[in-house]
């Protein structure tokens, strides 16, 4: 708490209600309907800087923690705190959704209050999943997500946004009712919520298994991993420019999140003895998805399928740790995989974001995200082109980029685990340079292909602002990666206590 | 024998209605507007004074009997009785302008309604089967008559008619489960059953006449396989019958089984639990599949209904107190979320055109945002998503469950819950994803879009607040 400000509170419920002021205000003027969004997410993001200059770099524990009864009959309690896991989530959740608020800005003409509105709750409720402390409140959140995201697929979203937003529901919340059985028997077995209660319980190992399931289902849903990714590239496809950015940049980290804060503190004998399973799916995501991403012919699902590879090399991060240990026998090697597999996933949460926007960018002037109708498209916008160039290098994971860093890490931790390891994992560069390079051959190359190329205009100011500020974060990252790692360290080094104790 | 003057204040909330049904049957005779107002608002007076009362006698007070026996006086009927008023009251209060557009507003419709919550104040305090029995007739008959209200409505009385048969048929299935009990344990006081029951005296006979309630039982709440009556009856009823038999009667259901089978028969909980388990199991797979593929919505609600009522059974079946707790209050949060649900098709439906297909809430959005919201929230929380009650009713029960062992229970309840999630989704698809061509704003009644506003703001307080009734369930179950 900062001042005696309950500024975790304050990141949560301001955006909730802001939406609700929005929705309220700006029912039939659109204008204010935008400025007040733009407020909102504005002073949350305000907010969310006060909370990382307001972070005490260095410490494992958890920091900003507000704790009051809630439900008293069940020792539910409303428990908020960060640490250097989910304080940058926090930070990057507000920035993205401030992204999401000026992107929309001429473009979403149906209905923009509701719009704005379903974004700035979705914001709160984010912001809720990462700093939640009791288990039961983070399911609140949890499945609260469902409800804004279903609505902006389903009302913004393109032809085919029925099926997929129903298939985006019913798959997050088939995984995520799981988890809720398997909270409600750790309650019962830690006498409260509290997740800190769930660490060290000792639990018998045919229980950590299906805990770990339980979990596994919930949160591979989110990541997504394969096989349960299919979801995804429907939801991406069909989603609106700003769904798609929160859904790449924000949502799918809360599965990688939940890896780290749930099913290997609660379950780590069951996850050393499954990891075989987490690697060789994560490998799949790597290799296969990566393959099938270059056969795309439309550009949102190439960046998808993109996703799910690069969020593949996460969870390949996370559960190879047990390996490195039994390989080389170092704990660093393992905390530098966590690490990297963290950095990775604040990376691409900046550089999926920028992919989206630049391809909602095109679909605002061209109604098509067909890549065989792009062509020589730097010809006719050359700063938004050198942009996409630069993002797409980001994507592949060019030196001085901010995904290069995560990917190195876990590339060098990855030897250690043993050889194969790391050359699969390698793939993944040489895979992601493949794809993105040949869609940006495609799409910004070449000569102008028709007239509707011919008749595109640059981008704007405000567009400009969008990639640009993306731009500075991905470089700056890129360079200069030691503010977020020094963050993260000391809780990522807590948290390989609890998992490896001996070590 | 010696006569004991019974305690007539305790009985203060059934006097109060009793006598009020006389007062509001004479009012009306002499009320000249065609219109019943009269009867209306003394109608929602006598149910604002019965909460008063019962919440004034029952609420905190020590568990007391009198009546020789027969009426029991504890915290469990306070919450009961308040509960059954106050969605009498919602539901009534939407059902006016329905009837009013039908040429059915009547006076009798608001005296039937008395009467049957007279009948659900008896049961909720029954301690003797005979007054139980006579609680749920006279709910039965009124809910009846109800039903035919609309007369000259063929599918009206199709479903009144089925609705009688299969009444009666239960009826005599509980009244026969009865006459075994009271062979079995020679009294018809739940107390001295109970000690029967926990003494083990005739077990096989008390096991037999258990059985026979069980179904009766069963029977009034639509739980598989005994759910047939259901959905035709939801369907053909004038929906604002539909709306007062969808809520409170189910809570009235709950008061019968925790009377008769806890209070009374608890000790043979070995010997339910089996049959709950069957019940609960085949209402959440027949109402969650049935519902799938159903197109009306009314019809829908009805399945929806049948596999709330397995959830409800759920809590049944842990046997604990924190179990039957989560049942009341799985019961009363679904009293909330029914009665939005059907005030919505009321609020839709207009002189001469029922808007109880999925595909009349189409566009609701573009219509009018906020009855959509309403209509979103109320969906979500029948889904079961944070953020609404019905998030916590779920939850409420899976805890019951998981705490008891039957994790696997757990498991199958929540599989259901998901293929739940299909359908509720289905309307919301109707009401915020089809867009009309050109959308007819809504019209309502000040009174009605209050009515709205309050139970779509009740699902989300609740959800987000959830204490307060969480700890007044557990009060009434004794914990």
């Amino acid at each position: 708490m900062l001042g005696g400000w309950p500024l975790l509170s304050l990141l949560i419920w301001l955006p909730i209600l802001g939406g609700a002021v929005v929705l309220w205000t700006g029912r039939d003027n659109a204008d204010r309907a935008r400025w007040s969004a733009l407020a909102v997410a504005g002073l949350t993001l305000i907010l969310g800087l006060v909370l990382w200059f307001g972070f005490e770099t260095g410490v494992a524990g958890m920091q900003f923690v507000e704790r009051a009864p809630w439900i008293e009959s069940f020792g539910i309690e409303y428990y908020l705190g960060v640490d250097g896991i989910s304080m940058p989530l926090v930070v990057l959740t507000a920035f993205s959704t401030l992204l999401v608020v000026i992107a929309a800005w001429e473009v979403v003409r149906y209905k923009p209050a509701q719009y704005l509105a379903a974004f700035l709750i979705m914001e709160g409720i984010m912001i809720g999943v990462f700093s939640a402390l009791d288990a039961l409140l983070f399911y609140v959140f949890f499945e609260a997500m469902l409800i804004p995201m279903f609505l902006i697929i389903g009302i913004w979203g393109g032809p085919n946004r029925i099926y997929a937003t129903l298939k985006f529901f019913l798959y997050t919340f088939l995984g995520s009712v799981m988890m809720l059985v398997a909270l409600i028997y750790l309650r019962g077995q830690a006498g409260s919520f509290a997740i800190e209660d769930f660490y060290g319980l000792g639990l018998p190992f045919a229980a950590q298994v299906l805990i770990f399931l339980a979990f596994l289902a919930a949160f591979a849903v989110k990541v997504p991993m394969f096989p349960v990714h299919t979801w995804l590239p429907d939801a991406h496809v069909e989603a609106p420019t700003g769904g798609s950015v929160i859904l790449a940049a924000i949502t799918l980290k809360i599965g990688g999140y939940g890896f780290l804060r749930f099913s290997l503190p609660i379950a780590p004998e069951a996850s050393m003895a499954l990891d075989w399973l987490l690697i060789g799916l994560s490998l799949i995501a790597v290799v296969y998805i990566g393959l099938v991403a270059m056969v795309q012919e439309d550009l949102k699902k190439l960046i998808a399928y993109s996703s799910i590879a690069h969020m593949g090399f996460v969870t390949l991060a996370f559960f190879l740790i047990f390996r490195i240990v039994a390989g080389e026998g170092t704990r660093d090697g393992a905390l530098l995989a966590l690490e990297g597999g963290l950095v990775q996933m604040i990376s691409h949460g900046f550089v999926s974001a920028a992919m989206f926007l630049c391809v909602g960018v095109l679909y605002d002037r061209m109604h098509t995200r067909r890549i065989a109708d792009y062509g020589g498209v730097a010809n006719r916008m050359p700063v938004f082109a050198g942009l996409f160039v630069f993002f797409a290098m980001a994507n592949a994971g060019l030196p001085g980029t901010s995904g290069f860093v995560g990917e190195f890490m876990v590339i060098l931790a990855s030897f250690q685990a043993g050889f194969w390891y790391a050359a699969i994992a390698g793939l993944t560069l040489i895979l992601g340079a493949a794809y993105s390079l040949w869609m940006i051959k495609r799409v910004v190359y070449g000569q102008v292909r028709n007239t509707q190329v011919d008749e595109l205009r640059d981008i704007n100011a405000r567009e400009r602002l969008l990639l640009g500020s993306l731009v500075g974060v991905v470089l700056f990252f890129g360079v200069y990666p030691a503010p977020l790692i020094n963050v993260m360290a000391p809780s990522l080094e807590a948290l390989l206590g609890i998992v490896m104790p001996a070590l | 024998m010696n006569f004991e003057m019974p305690q007539f204040a305790m009985a203060a909330p059934e006097i109060w209605l009793g006598v009020m049904v006389c007062v509001v049957l004479i009012a009306d005779l002499f009320d000249r507007s065609q219109q019943s107002r009269l009867a209306f608002f003394l109608t929602q007076l006598t149910l604002l004074g019965a909460i008063g009362l019962a919440l004034y006698t029952h609420w905190g007070m020590e568990r007391a009997i009198t009546f020789n026996g027969m009426y029991v006086s504890d915290s469990l009927a306070a919450v009961l009785k308040v509960t059954v008023a106050g969605l009498s009251m919602v539901t009534l209060g939407y059902s006016r302008d329905y009837l009013r557009q039908r040429d059915l507003l009547k006076g009798e419709f608001y005296l039937l309604a008395l009467i049957a919550n007279l009948g659900m104040f008896v049961m909720a305090s029954a301690s003797s089967l005979l007054v139980l029995y006579v609680g749920l007739e006279m709910l039965s008959l009124s809910l009846y008559a109800m039903v035919a209200f609309d007369r000259d409505s063929r599918i009206g009385a199709e479903a009144a008619m089925k609705y009688f048969v299969l009444g009666a048929l239960s009826s005599g299935m509980m009244l026969y489960g009865m006459s075994m009990i009271y062979g079995a344990s020679g009294s018809l006081l739940i107390d001295t059953i109970a000690s029967h029951a926990a003494a083990g005296d005739n077990l096989l006979l008390m096991a037999f006449g258990m059985t026979f309630a069980l179904v009766g039982v069963a029977f009034k709440f639509g739980a598989a396989p005994f759910h047939m009556w259901l959905p035709d009856v939801y369907q053909g009823a004038p929906t604002s019958a539909t709306a007062f038999l969808g809520t409170a009667p189910k809570i009235a259901a709950l008061a019968l089984f925790l009377r008769l089978l806890v209070d009374g028969l608890g000790d043979l909980h070995d010997q339910w639990q089996a049959m709950a388990v069957l019940l609960a199991v085949g209402s959440l797979a027949v109402g969650n599949l049935f519902a799938l593929v159903q197109t009306n919505f009314k019809r829908m609600l009805a399945y929806s209904t049948i596999s709330h009522i397995g959830f409800l059974f759920l809590g049944l079946i842990a046997g604990t107190p924190e179990g039957y707790s989560a049942a009341l209050f799985y019961a009363i949060s679904y009293g909330i979320m029914a009665s939005g649900a059907f005030g919505m098709i009321i609020l839709l439906s207009r002189r001469g055109f029922e808007a109880e297909m999925i595909d009349d809430m189409r566009g609701l959005n573009d219509r009018h945002s906020g009855f959509a919201l309403v209509m979103l929230l109320l969906m979500f929380s029948m889904t079961g998503i944070p953020g609404t009650v019905g998030f916590y009713a779920k939850w409420l029960v899976l805890q019951s469950l998981i705490d008891t062992g039957m994790i696997w229970l757990a498991v199958v309840a929540v599989v259901f819950a998901v293929i739940g999630a299909f359908y509720y989704l289905r309307v919301l698809k109707a009401v915020y994803f089809d867009r009309l061509e050109s959308p007819v704003p809504i019209e309502a009644p000040a009174g009605q879009r209050a009515i709205v506003a309050l139970n779509g703001g009740a699902i989300l307080l609740l959800g987000l607040f959830p204490d307060r009734l969480i700890e007044i369930c557990r009060i009434a179950l004794g914990l």
